[in-house]
C-alpha cells in the first residue's frame, strides 16, 4: 500500500482541500457545537469559582493543587507531537508526515492556549499573574529565578509564541492558494493579509525554506526542554513521589504519548469531517500508529524506571507513596493508568487493528485517558500523604467545579481546533503536491505507470 | 561571575546553607516547645487567631480541611485507634504536639515561590508579603510540614468573618489577608518589631524577655520558649545549647552517640535539611497515665 496515490492531479488537491473550508459534513458543525456548551460549563464553573474562591473546587490545605494542575500537564504535554511530526520528522526526511502535520502543528497551538488558562484557573489572584514575568519596573522587584514555576512561565511563553510562528510560516504558500482561489468575500481579504503578498518565486521559496528550518531547528530543544522544565515543577521538589531523577525525559515520553494518541484521534475525524480520504490514508495512519507504539513501550519502560527507583531507593516515605498509590483511595485510578497506558497499547501491535479505524478511534481515546490519570496520579497521592502523617487527607475529592472546567477544557480546545480547520487549509497542500510529485518521479523511474497529471 | 570561576574555584561559592551565608548578626530569632509541659489545652492556637487576625472558618470548612490554624494542636494516641476495634477518644494515652512554620534556615518555600513573595529576613524568619503573592501554593506544596494557609474564600468581606463591631476586635499591628493569598506563622513578627524598635531608640539590643509570641504569652504552662538564638543570655539559646541541638546540622552528633542520647532535643524532619528554628524536647513519660 502506498502512502498516496501518485497520480493525484495538482488542482485536485487545491480543490479538495479548499472544500474543507466550505462544506464539512454535518458531523462538524455538532462536535462544534458540543464544543461550545462544554466550554459553556467551564465558564459557569469559572466564574462561580472567580467570585466566591477557589475553596469550591474543595481544595484544603494538604490538597493544594488539584485536577488543574494534572490537566495542565496534560495539555502541556498533547502540545509535543505537533512538534514531533512536523519539525523532529521533517529534519529526518519522513515525508509521511506531510499531509498530517499541520493539524498536528495547531494541535500544539490549541493545547498550548489551553493550559495557559489552567495557569490562570488555578492561581488564587489571576489578575496578578503578571507578577510572575520579568517585566521592568520601577521597584525593581524582578521574579524569583530560581523557582521551576517561573522557568515553567517562560519556557510555555517561548513555546507557544515560536510554535505559532512556525505554524504560520509553514502555511504562507497555502495562504496564497486559498487567496487565489477565494470569491470576493472576507476570507478573500484575510488570506491577502496573512498570505504577505507570496507569488512562488523562486528568491521567495528559497528564504521560506530556510526560515522553516531554521524554526524547525529552534522549536526541537524547545519541546524537549518545556517538559522537562514542568517536570522540574514536581522533580525540583522535596516531595516523595516527586523528587525523582527520572522525571523530565519520563514526562517528554508521556507528551510524546499523549500527543500521538490525540493524533489518530484527530486524524480519524478530520479524514471523516473533511473527506481527506485521498490525503489522510491508512498506511500513514499505520505509520502513526507504529510511532504511537514505540513510544508507549519507552513510556511503559521509564514508568517501571520510576517505581524501581523509588522501590528500590532509600527514602522509606516515597516508597510509602507508592504502597498507597497501589493500596490506598487512588488504586483503581493507579491501577486504570497503568493498564492503559502500558496494557491498551498492545492493541496497536497486530497489524489487523493497524488500520481499523473504529478500534483505533476506541483505543486512541483510552490511552489519552490513562495519560490523563498519569497526571493526575503524579499530582494528587503527594498531597495526600506526604511526609507528615498528620496532614494525610485520603478523602478529599475534587468538587464539580474543578470536574467542569477540566471537562469544559476538552470543549475549548475542540473549539479552537474546530474552528482553525473551517477557516485554514488543514492538510498542507504544497508539500502534498511534493510527496506526489516525489512519488510519481520515483515510479518513473522503476519504469511504473505514468501519472495521470 | 566568571567562568574561570564556574570552572575552577565552584566549590568555594557554593553554600550548603543560609546560616553559612549570611551569619545572623544580632538576631535569630528561634523557639524551643517543651512536650512534657503541654497539656493540648489550645490556648496557643486561640491566642494567636486573636493575635494574628485569623479568620474562624466554622464548622463546615474546617472539616473540609480548610481552617486557618497558623498554630495547630497535633493529637497523637500511644494505641492504634485506626485498628479494628479502636476507639477515637480511647480514655488514655493521647500526647500533643504544637505545630507551626518551623521557620526554617533553608526553607522550601522559599527557593520555589514564583513571585519571591516568601523571604528569608536577616534576623531568620520566614517572612511571607501577602501583596506580593500570587496564589500559586507551589510553597505549601514543598513544605515538609503543612504549616501553611490559602486563603480559599473571601473572609474579611464576602465571608464576613468579622461582622460589624467584631471587627473592632482586629489587632491593627497586622494585615488582614483577603482571597487568594499564602499565609502562615510570622513568629509574631509585629511583636518582634516593636520590640527591636524599642531597644534600637533606646540604643541597645533586644534582650530576652523583651517579646513574647502570642501563644507563648498564652501557654499556661510557659511549653513555649521564644527568643534569640545568637544572645547567649536568652533563654532559647541555653536550652538548645543543653540539649546539643545546633541550627545548621542535618543530624545532631549527639544522636550518632552509642547507645543513644538522653538529651530530650529534636527537630522535625530535620534530615530533610531544611533547618527549622524551633526545637522540641521530648516528653519524658512514656505513655500518659
Amino acid at each position: 500500500m502506498k502512502d498516496i496515490r501518485e497520480d493525484i492531479a495538482w488542482a485536485k488537491i487545491n480543490q479538495d482541500v479548499l472544500k474543507s473550508l466550505e462544506n464539512p459534513r454535518k458531523l462538524f458543525w455538532i462536535i462544534l457545537f458540543v464544543a461550545i456548551a462544554m466550554v459553556g460549563v467551564a465558564v459557569g464553573c469559572e466564574i462561580y469559582q472567580y467570585q466566591v474562591g477557589l475553596g469550591v473546587g474543595n481544595f484544603d490545605n494538604p490538597h493544594m493543587w488539584g485536577l488543574y494542575i494534572a490537566t495542565f500537564i496534560f495539555w502541556i504535554g498533547m502540545s509535543h507531537s505537533g512538534t514531533l511530526l512536523s519539525a523532529i520528522l521533517h529534519l529526518m526526511h519522513a515525508d509521511w508526515r506531510k499531509p498530517i502535520y499541520r493539524f498536528a502543528e495547531a494541535m500544539t497551538t490549541f493545547s498550548l492556549m489551553t493550559a495557559g488558562l489552567f495557569v490562570a484557573v488555578h492561581l488564587g489572584r489571576v489578575w496578578q499573574i503578571y507578577y510572575a514575568l520579568p517585566y521592568p519596573n520601577g521597584r525593581q522587584v524582578w521574579p524569583n529565578f530560581q523557582s521551576p514555576l517561573l522557568w515553567d512561565a517562560m519556557a510555555i511563553f517561548t513555546y507557544l509564541s515560536s510554535s505559532i510562528l512556525f505554524l504560520y510560516v509553514g502555511m504562507i504558500p497555502d495562504l496564497a492558494i486559498c487567496r487565489d482561489n477565494m470569491r470576493d468575500c472576507w476570507r478573500k481579504k484575510f488570506y491577502t493579509v496573512l498570505s504577505l503578498g507570496w507569488e512562488g518565486t523562486d528568491r521567495q521559496w528559497r528564504n521560506f525554506r530556510v526560515t522553516y528550518l531554521t524554526i524547525a531547528c529552534f522549536l526541537i530543544p524547545l519541546a524537549v526542554s518545556v517538559h522537562s522544565i514542568v517536570a522540574s515543577d514536581f522533580a525540583m521538589s522535596q516531595q516523595p513521589g516527586w523528587h525523582i531523577t527520572s522525571f523530565p525525559p519520563y514526562f517528554v515520553a508521556g507528551a510524546l504519548y499523549s500527543g500521538c494518541a490525540a493524533i489518530i484521534t484527530l486524524f480519524i475525524i478530520l479524514r471523516y469531517v473533511f473527506k481527506f480520504e485521498e490525503y489522510m490514508t491508512l498506511p500513514i495512519l499505520k505509520k502513526t500508529v507504529r510511532l504511537t507504539f514505540a513510544i508507549a513501550m519507552v513510556w511503559t519502560y521509564l514508568n517501571f524506571i520510576e517505581y524501581a527507583s523509588v522501590w528500590y531507593g532509600h527514602n522509606q516515605v516515597a516508597k510509602d507513596l507508592l504502597i498507597q498509590k497501589a493500596t490506598g483511595p487512588y488504586a483503581p485510578f493507579w491501577w486504570a493508568m497503568n493498564f492503559l497506558g502500558s496494557v491498551v497499547p498492545f492493541i496497536m501491535f497486530f497489524k489487523r487493528f493497524q488500520t481499523n479505524i473504529p478500534v483505533l478511534m476506541v483505543v486512541s481515546l483510552l490511552l489519552n485517558l490513562g495519560m490523563w490519570l498519569e497526571r493526575w496520579m503524579i499530582v494528587a497521592p503527594t498531597f495526600s500523604h506526604g511526609y507528615y502523617p498528620w496532614t494525610w487527607d485520603h478523602s478529599q475529592w475534587p468538587s464539580f467545579v474543578q470536574w467542569g472546567i477540566v471537562f469544559g477544557s476538552f470543549g475549548w480546545f475542540t473549539m479552537l481546533f474546530m474552528v482553525f480547520c473551517k477557516v485554514f487549509p488543514s492538510v498542507s497542500m504544497y508539500e502534498v503536491k511534493e510527496m506526489v510529485y516525489h512519488r510519481s518521479r520515483e515510479t518513473k523511474k522503476l519504469g511504473a505507470v505514468e501519472g495521470a497529471h | 561571575m566568571s567562568v574561570s570561576t564556574l570552572l575552577e574555584n565552584w566549590s568555594d561559592y557554593r553554600h550548603l546553607h543560609p546560616v553559612d551565608d549570611v551569619p545572623h548578626n544580632p538576631y535569630k530569632w528561634a523557639m524551643s516547645i517543651d512536650l512534657d509541659a503541654c497539656s493540648g489545652c489550645n490556648a496557643c492556637s486561640v491566642a494567636c487567631y486573636a493575635e494574628n487576625n485569623l479568620p474562624v472558618v466554622g464548622r463546615e470548612k474546617f472539616a473540609h480541611g480548610q481552617a486557618m490554624h497558623w498554630m495547630r494542636i497535633e493529637r497523637y494516641w500511644d494505641e492504634d485507634i485506626s485498628a479494628p476495634g479502636g476507639r477515637d477518644f480511647p480514655d488514655q494515652g493521647a500526647q500533643f504536639l504544637p505545630m507551626m512554620c518551623q521557620q526554617c534556615e533553608a526553607a522550601p518555600c522559599e527557593t520555589v515561590c514564583p513571585v519571591g513573595a516568601t523571604n528569608h529576613t536577616p534576623d531568620g524568619i520566614n517572612s511571607q508579603i501577602y501583596n506580593r503573592c500570587i496564589g500559586s501554593r507551589y510553597c505549601s506544596a514543598n513544605c515538609p510540614y503543612k504549616v501553611r494557609y490559602f486563603n480559599w474564600y473571601d473572609y474579611p468581606t464576602t465571608d464576613n468573618v468579622w461582622p460589624a463591631e467584631m471587627n473592632q476586635q482586629l489587632n491593627p499591628d497586622v494585615t488582614v489577608r483577603g482571597k487568594g493569598v499564602m499565609e502562615k506563622c510570622t513568629f509574631c513578627i509585629q511583636r518582634v518589631t516593636v520590640a527591636k524598635n524599642n531597644a534600637k531608640t533606646q540604643g541597645r539590643l533586644v534582650r530576652d524577655g523583651d517579646v513574647q509570641t502570642a501563644c507563648q504569652q498564652a501557654c499556661p504552662t510557659s511549653a513555649i520558649s521564644f527568643g534569640n538564638l545568637v544572645d547567649p543570655e536568652s533563654k532559647v539559646y541555653k536550652q538548645w545549647k543543653a540539649q546539643h541541638v545546633e541550627l545548621d546540622k542535618e543530624a545532631q552528633t549527639k544522636d550518632k552517640e552509642e547507645g543513644g542520647s538522653d538529651l530530650r532535643g529534636y527537630r522535625i524532619l530535620e534530615e530533610l535539611r531544611p533547618y527549622p528554628s524551633v526545637m522540641y524536647l521530648e516528653r519524658v513519660r512514656e505513655t500518659a497515665i
